[in-house]
């Protein structure tokens, strides 16, 4: 094993994930979760899994709608953050988002569909490589990925595709960014509804320099909505990609939430 | 008490549940419905409210979350909100012919949520009376209700189907078996929601235009318009109310308190869109101290961040960009 290894690493690395050995290295489930393996040996490359009470993963009591489930991660007791993974181990589209957080806080907070009951948790792999993994169970009715979005019932959503929406809160040392953008979201599992959605999200200073990108799935909400919170004051401009290669951008002025709070 | 071996086997369940810390996998073990036993109340000459629980639907509960109301007519009984199953339904017209010793000649349902309506099937259609407003939403939303109870009811509704009542009620006053009803047609906890005054009693049935000591539902609120109905209510002359949820009102608390906590709720989501908070965090907001008795209050706040929180941030979140 060890020659191989040393060989042909990459293909071994995906050949010994599949092989019950490196499950064994694994904590066990404490969500107890049939799907928990099966994505913790394809996503937890690089590194050792620990299951991190320091990772906040806040869910709703309820999921009201299953469309539009908010899901909030703070890792800010974590130093060295790298990277934030949200998913839902028993979602058809797992993965959510998948944050880099280079120039921002540990923080995101968006909004999920959700196809029946399922895990919803947080990854956040540290400088070291090592996985900090929290979450919880949450109830839902079917539906969420695989019923149309409301845009394709109602036949409007190219009339707003892209619009940008969004404010930045600015407290002298660090910046609340709020953004969203009309996209149905398009899971592909929804017959004659081919897969679309916006993939990337960049967040770059008035230099130009990336403070934040992210990853983004056809499991999260139609309409994205996205709370993030980067280091510096000034003005962020915000940039989307969608799967048709669209880009949709905007500058958040670092008074506009400001403005916004204080009626002005 | 009557022993079925269904109701041994829920007894077990229970059991099983609470032994839930020693032997996890008990609490997959399959649970049956029990029997509904709704209880009658007399608030009134000739008036019964049957209390619902002051929870969420729930399995435990059989979806009998929401208050029925039975008057008693010379011509039979006037049923008001069936409540969420036939099964329940059949207990209600039982219940009801028991108290009035006549038969059920009326049924109204207030507006079109499930756990007021879905109760109608033990009646016959005829007898179904709501707004026209209330039969088109049961048209629109009815089958999507009666997945989302039998997923979380199961066998508590066994047989229930979806009964449109027949949507000729208007406003105004109405007079059956010698009993004078006003009934009013509003909206705001739904598009149409029916109130009625029975005169003699001056009790007013509020629907779920008011809630009383549990928190407000807001699926299909409008809250603008739920407070003008609110209005029109609070204007009406009356002695005590019976609201759709929580328990009788004799001292005129539970429309100012429905009022109360949808100011609060509208106030607090919009200010908590301008300043720059997510969904979960407003579903975090301090819930202020007068509310501390009021059920299910943060169960209810994160349902309406979730009604409410995407389209108050396309009205009030500023366009950026492209």
């Amino acid at each position: 094993m060890r020659l191989i290894k040393t060989i042909l690493p990459a293909a071994a690395s995906v050949f010994l994930a599949a092989s019950p050995a490196l499950a064994e290295g694994l904590p066990a489930d404490p969500l107890g979760s049939p799907m928990w393996e099966y994505h913790a040996e394809k996503l937890f490359t690089g590194g050792p899994v620990i299951f991190d009470n320091r990772v906040k993963v806040i869910l709703p009591v309820i999921a009201e709608d299953q469309h539009v489930v908010p899901v909030t991660v703070d890792a800010r007791k974590l130093d060295g953050v790298k990277r934030i993974v949200v998913f839902a181990d028993l979602n058809p589209i797992p993965v959510a988002i998948d944050y880099r957080p280079m120039g921002a806080a540990p923080f995101v907070a968006t909004r999920i569909k959700l196809d029946q009951r399922t895990p919803v948790r947080a990854a956040v792999q540290l400088a070291d490589g090592s996985w900090h993994v929290a979450g919880d169970w949450i109830d839902a009715a079917g539906g969420g990925c695989s019923a149309p979005p409301l845009s394709r019932v109602r036949g409007d959503w190219a009339d707003h595709l892209g619009e940008m929406r969004g404010a930045a809160w600015s407290d002298g040392n660090s910046t609340r960014l709020r953004f969203g953008f009309r996209h149905p979201m398009d899971t592909g599992l929804v017959e004659n509804i081919p897969a679309y959605n916006i993939e990337t999200v960049r967040v770059t200073d008035a230099g130009g320099r990336e403070i934040a990108t992210m990853d983004v799935y056809g499991s999260v909400a139609e309409d994205p909505a996205f709370t993030l919170v980067v280091d510096r004051d000034g003005p962020m401009e915000v940039s989307a990609r969608d799967t048709s290669g669209l880009e949709f951008t905007g500058e958040l002025a670092p008074a506009s939430g400001k403005r916004l709070s204080s009626g002005q | 008490m009557r022993f079925s071996r269904r109701a041994m086997f829920a007894g077990l369940g229970l059991a099983g549940l609470g032994l839930a810390s020693l032997a996890p996998a008990l609490v997959y073990a399959e649970q049956f419905a029990g029997t509904y036993n709704p209880q009658a109340t007399q608030v009134a000459d000739g008036i019964w409210m049957v209390r619902g629980a002051d929870e969420p639907i729930a399995f435990a509960n059989g979806g009998a979350i929401a208050n029925t109301v039975i008057i008693a007519t010379d011509d039979g009984a006037v049923v008001v909100d069936p409540g969420p199953s036939l099964s329940y339904g059949k207990a209600i017209r039982a219940l009801a012919e028991g108290v009035t010793g006549k038969a059920v000649i009326r049924v109204y349902i207030t507006h079109l949520h499930p756990d007021h309506s879905f109760g109608a099937g033990a009646f016959d259609a005829g007898l179904v009376h709501a707004l026209s407003a209330t039969r088109h939403d049961l048209e629109r939303d009815g089958e999507g209700f009666s997945d989302a109870l039998f997923r979380v009811l199961a066998d508590w509704m066994k047989g229930t189907t979806v009964v449109l009542p027949q949507g000729d009620v208007t406003a105004g006053e109405t007079v059956i078996g010698g009993r004078t009803l006003r009934l009013f047609a509003l909206g705001g906890h739904s598009s149409g929601d029916l109130a009625i005054l029975d005169e003699a009693t001056g009790t007013l049935i509020g629907g779920d235009l008011v809630f009383h000591d549990r928190a407000p539902a807001t699926p299909h609120a409008n809250i603008a318009g739920w407070l003008s109905a609110l209005d029109r209510l609070a204007a009406v002359e009356h002695k005590q109310v019976i609201p759709g949820h929580g328990p009788l009102d004799t001292g005129n608390v539970a429309i100012p308190q429905t009022r109360d906590w949808l100011t609060w709720l509208d106030g607090m989501l919009h200010d908590a869109v301008l300043s720059g908070m997510n969904m979960t965090e407003a579903g975090a907001a301090e819930i202020p101290a007068r509310f501390a008795n009021i059920k299910v209050a943060r169960y209810e706040l994160q349902r309406s961040v979730s009604h409410f929180y995407p389209g108050l941030e396309a009205e009030l979140l500023p366009m950026v960009g492209n």
